[in-house]
């Protein structure tokens, strides 16, 4: 676990090391005209640790993972990945960001071996050929890596999806709604692969709905509501029934 | 990942996709085709061809077509939001825009390949006359054209009424550089051609270039953030 750099620390410009342990969302909003989507959120989160957020739809959860990913620019606040951030870092910050959207990022039109090996070029990966076949093993495709992605079915996406968001072995991994689709047995399988992730030092942030499957692997839990993030309170009961009590308790 | 080699994994994307759907390629050439059709019904009369008729139907169905591609190609981009990927990955802006950019232009200019010597043929337009000028002229022209098309498309990618909105953007600017491409592949294909205006209309195209691709480069990643 590394220690947080707080707001007014001078950022490290040095463009050698890009790698960072924390992420630090530092008092972000951002606003849609004059919607607000998140307001004033300040979180943290460290190398070696998933951290969940929760709440219902519309609550800000797929805002924050696109301020996260630097996709989408705070309206207010700073979003700090160690001592950097995208404005010092620019591009090659994303090279260490892994983003699996609700959408898949997928083309349907490309085989799964062609999606991995695009994506891997844009990333500029060596041994492309080793990893992608690596990671169609890992998404248990590996016998319809030639098949197009577009006729498999939204599970087996997923997986696909999943492990082309990790294709180049990012520091922190954003995930929205990871489990959607995915049966029982392919859910437990995204488990173990969260757990790994945990112990190879990741930061995994993940906004689900889904509770029960989730709290297997879940370090710390958020409630997203109206914009707003409070920590779902530790103690007696499920994780559905804490949220659920931190929600009433929050208004 | 150098900045040319990521425009052209970004191209030829878009190429294998296409080449193995050809849906954007056959809906796109069609309906130029038929545009060309309709229109010599109405402006060839026995045999004979109105002045300066071809040359301007020509930049329509140019101008028509490259719509319906640029719409298809963003549409692609959009349906899984792969578009998003794109901007996710740790590459310029700058290069995803000429990527997609260098794709819709192959597309056009190999509809063009075809619709020409079509208009060729109706308009009795005697277009091998100055072929390295008009082929200048044609692919200075779909360059702009595609430049600023490319642009708004990716820009309207999450507009709901986007079909509407990218001709609306897009032919108002663009009108300039129909104009030139008009007048100067009419000024090939007259009864008396005049070479060096057809060259001053080139020039004129190569400048609309230069403004709208380096105007595009640098606002497309600002939009894009956005």
């Amino acid at each position: 676990m590394v220690g947080l750099d707080r707001a007014g620390t001078a950022p490290d410009l040095t463009p050698v090391a890009v790698d960072f342990h924390t992420v630090f969302v530092d008092d972000v909003s951002r606003h849609y005209g004059r919607r607000r989507a998140l307001a004033h959120v300040t979180i943290q989160a460290v190398s070696g640790e998933v951290l969940g957020l929760f709440g219902p739809n519309g609550a800000g959860k797929s805002t924050l993972i696109s301020v996260l990913s630097t996709l989408l620019k705070p309206s207010g606040g700073t979003v700090r990945y160690g001592t950097h951030t995208m404005e010092d870092m620019g591009d090659a910050l994303r090279g260490h960001i892994g983003v699996l959207g609700h959408d898949l990022y997928l083309y349907g039109d490309l085989t799964a071996r062609e999606n991995l090996r695009f994506f891997g070029r844009l990333y500029g990966l060596d041994h492309l050929e080793d990893r992608v076949t690596d990671a169609l093993q890992r998404a248990r495709l590996d016998d319809r890596g030639d098949d197009r992605a577009g006729a498999f079915s939204r599970g087996l996406r997923q997986r696909l999806a999943f492990e082309r968001a990790l294709l180049h072995e990012p520091r922190l991994v954003l995930l929205d709604e990871p489990f959607t689709g995915l049966d029982d047995d392919s859910a437990q399988v995204l488990i173990g692969r969260l757990r790994k992730l945990r112990e190879s030092g990741c930061i995994v942030v993940m906004a689900t709905h889904d509770f029960d499957t989730a709290e297997a692997v879940v370090d710390r839990a958020l409630c997203v509501d109206r914009g707003r993030v409070w920590t779902v309170a530790d103690g007696a009961g499920t994780l559905r029934e804490r949220y659920r009590r931190t929600l009433l308790e929050q208004g | 990942m150098g900045f040319l080699q990521t425009v052209w994994t970004i191209a030829r994307k878009d190429l294998v996709i296409e080449a193995r759907s050809r849906e954007l390629a056959y809906t796109t050439l069609f309906f130029a085709v038929s545009v060309v059709l309709v229109f010599s019904f109405s402006f060839v009369v026995e045999g004979v061809a109105l002045t300066d008729a071809a040359s301007g139907i020509l930049w329509v169905a140019i101008a028509f077509s490259g719509t319906l591609a640029l719409g298809r190609t963003f549409e692609r981009e959009r349906q899984a939001d792969t578009l998003k990927a794109l901007l996710l990955s740790p590459v310029e802006r700058p290069a995803i825009y000429l990527g997609k950019l260098a794709g819709v232009l192959l597309l056009m200019l190999v509809v063009e390949a075809v619709v020409a010597p079509v208009v060729g043929l109706l308009f009795q337009a005697p277009i091998g006359r100055a072929p390295l000028l008009l082929v200048g002229l044609l692919m200075a022209g779909t360059l702009g054209f595609a430049a600023v098309g490319t642009l708004f498309a990716a820009m309207l990618i999450r507009a709901q009424s986007r079909d509407v909105l990218l001709p609306v953007l897009l032919y108002p600017i663009t009108v300039p550089l129909v104009i030139a491409g008009v007048r100067g592949t009419a000024a090939i294909l007259a009864v008396e051609p005049n070479l060096a205006v057809a060259q001053a209309w080139l020039s004129m195209l190569v400048f609309f270039d230069a403004v709208f691709v380096t105007l595009a480069l640098w606002v497309f990643g600002p939009v894009m953030g956005e």
